[in-house]
């Protein structure tokens, strides 16, 4: 009897400690996580947290931030505080929507690519091909060539991040598909799609995270890229970088304007990178060195 | 009785008979490299008993794992393949199987356990459910029978607490407790064949005799033939009933264990049996010399063509004619084939 307490009690108590140990071991996932949550949180309750984003008052043009208008307004009288919140939505759309796309795309690819050698020479080139290009200018191309809209950005940001996917799932897969493991499994007479799917794939998956995370951030950064330069998002949508990129003329007279959309893209992109990091390091230590 | 007299009416490699269940004719596995093809299994025969243990012994890279390779057709394709001989498993010829109907072979009737088995189970799936692979590939067991049976398997090779360790990863199993992992796959869908290539040598020695001891009982119990590959003639010594002794892709010697040890003819064979370190009863060596022999010189490059006896160039009794004339399988009593042009003079000098 004694001895069950004595068993018992040291459990309970790691157990209870589990979640802050976890968090003291990593804090840079927590960091990370509690902004990113915070972001998202205010892009769902956008409707609530602030006022219309595209109504005009003309009366209150290039106000400086005060009780009425926390980020100030801009040379329209909108308010710079429900742009800004607004454009959360659309920047983790843009940065969630291009992660999935460019993983999912670039996951298939690079299996492909991995295991069958006749479409690895062939894919590679145009992947080559792709990575040549920088990718602004890429998405600049795609975007003219069609009508602006929030999901053509969202396809000419992911097109340019395909091929950096496919090559890191191609190398886990050209690693993996050498192990003694794989023979074995082709010796069971496990046929080569299965063993493509239960056995290769699931070997991708935590460097495939790790690489989506990044893909996420650098895809909010190109968003915003193009925005300002007037080839990405329409201008009636209030994204982040729409907002820099109109405020760009008053920043002299009005710095507000460009400031707190600028302040936000800088912590969002920060907080997914240290999520990207921590993952990273807890999910497997072994490719902190393949990076 | 009557076995000795058949088996010296037809000595030429124990022909084939109802008996047999896998059998070898002349095989010649080749690897086409930059540097020219490599020659890594050169007219190989032999035949496979229901339930019998046959042991290829050999050193490295004298065409033991090719061998087994070629038989389940897992020859990497653009690197080598089986340019000539037949394979017979059942009476079906393998070597032109088509690759679906070969799927339906490798794991089912012959399966095969590998030398790692660190490496060799993915790291990703919980042995559980890759054992339960086979059993749902080849015996069409859907994912909770496949899985009661993948369980019952672990507790057939031993593997204490067989419901929790299924659940588990490989990485939390113990190396020998893997290479059980492994036998219990190759053994779930009851193959008449199991061909286990240096299974035992990944291992601690205190293992190896837990997991050949293992492999045997399971040989019994089942009915599995074994193909031992091994380059540990103790191992031979303890499991075979007949050894293959392999040199740069061709047999050298074929025996009953224990003709073999007895009264091995080739040089080869009986080098290899002088490197074997002994203890006498005193603890002492009983070698005169006092000190383990070796043979030296490595293993001729398979890239060019060995005009005469492969050996030739490391042997102590090679003549000219070892190196301009391939020696032919002579039998030398009942079912003892030894391919060597100087038998007679190596088998009157004392070990």
């Amino acid at each position: 009897m004694a001895t069950t307490t004595d068993v018992a009690a040291p459990v309970a108590a790691r157990r209870r400690t589990g979640a802050l140990a976890w968090i003291r071991r990593n804090p840079t996932i927590t960091i990370g996580a509690a902004i990113l949550a915070a972001l998202v949180v205010s892009a769902f309750l956008a409707p609530w947290l602030a006022d219309d984003p595209l109504s005009f008052e003309p009366i209150n043009r290039l106000k400086r931030p005060s009780e009425q208008f926390w980020f100030g307004t801009d040379q329209f009288g909108r308010d710079v505080y429900s742009r800004v919140i607004y454009g959360t939505r659309i920047s983790l759309a843009v940065g969630i929507s291009v992660a999935v796309f460019a993983t999912a795309v670039g996951l298939a690819v690079g299996v492909l690519c991995g295991y069958y050698k006749r479409a690895d020479a062939i894919v590679m080139r145009i992947m080559d091909g792709l990575m040549a290009i920088p990718s602004i200018l890429l998405a600049i191309a795609l975007i003219t060539l069609m009508k602006a809209s929030l999901f053509i950005v969202i396809v000419a940001i992911s097109i340019p991040e395909i091929p950096r996917v496919v090559r890191l799932v191609r190398s886990v897969v050209l690693t993996v598909r050498g192990q003694p493991y794989i023979e074995a499994a082709i010796a069971s007479g496990t046929r080569g799609l299965t063993i493509m799917v239960r056995h290769i794939l699931p070997n991708t998956i935590a460097p495939l995270i790790v690489q989506a995370t990044y893909v996420c951030a650098s895809a909010i950064l190109t968003e915003a890229g193009l925005s300002f330069l007037g080839a990405g998002t329409p201008p009636e949508i209030p994204s982040w970088g729409n907002v820099i990129s109109l405020g760009r003329t008053f920043f002299q007279i009005a710095p507000w304007i460009i400031f707190f959309p600028g302040v936000l893209l800088a912590i969002t992109v920060l907080a997914i990178n240290l999520v990207g990091d921590g993952l990273r390091d807890t999910l497997d230590p072994r490719i902190a060195r393949r990076m | 009785m009557t076995a000795l007299a058949t088996a010296t009416a037809a000595p030429a490699a124990a022909p084939a008979s109802s008996d047999t269940i896998l059998s070898v004719r002349d095989l010649r596995t080749q690897f086409f490299t930059r540097d020219g093809v490599v020659r890594a299994v050169d007219g190989v025969s032999f035949d496979l008993k229901r339930g019998e243990t046959l042991c290829i012994v050999g050193e490295s890279g004298c065409g033991k794992s090719v061998t087994a390779l070629s038989i389940l057709r897992l020859i990497p394709r653009g690197a080598g393949r089986i340019v000539g001989g037949s394979i017979k498993f059942e009476g079906t010829e393998l070597t032109t199987l088509p690759e679906d109907q070969m799927r339906k072979i490798r794991g089912n009737r012959i399966s095969m356990i590998f030398q790692e088995p660190m490496t060799s189970l993915n790291p990703v799936l919980t042995v559980g459910a890759q054992i339960a692979e086979s059993l749902h590939i080849h015996q069409g067991l859907d994912r909770r029978a496949a899985w009661d049976r993948a369980v019952e398997m672990l507790s057939i090779v031993r593997i204490a607490d067989p419901k929790r360790r299924a659940g588990e990863y490989p990485h939390q199993l113990s190396g020998g407790m893997r290479q059980r992992v492994m036998i219990a796959i190759a053994l779930a869908c009851n193959p008449k064949v199991l061909i286990a290539d240096e299974p035992t040598t990944a291992l601690d020695v205190t293992i190896q005799a837990q997991i050949l001891n293992l492999m045997l009982e399971l040989k019994e119990r089942l009915g599995t033939a074994i193909v031992l590959i091994t380059h540990d003639l103790g191992v031979v010594a303890e499991t075979a009933q007949r050894v293959i002794v392999m040199y740069a892709g061709r047999k050298a010697e074929e025996a009953s264990v224990e003709e073999l040890f007895r009264n091995p003819i080739h040089p080869y064979t009986r080098g290899l049996m002088g490197s074997i370190p002994r203890r006498t009863a005193t603890g002492r060596r009983s070698n005169i010399r006092g000190r383990l022999q070796e043979i030296s010189g490595i293993v001729p490059s398979l890239r060019e063509e060995i005009p005469g006896c492969a050996f030739a160039p490391r042997c102590s009794y090679a003549v000219d004619r070892c190196r301009t004339e391939q020696p032919p399988l002579d039998p030398h009593g009942p079912y003892h084939l030894a391919a060597c042009w100087e038998a007679a003079r190596v088998a009157a000098t004392p070990r």
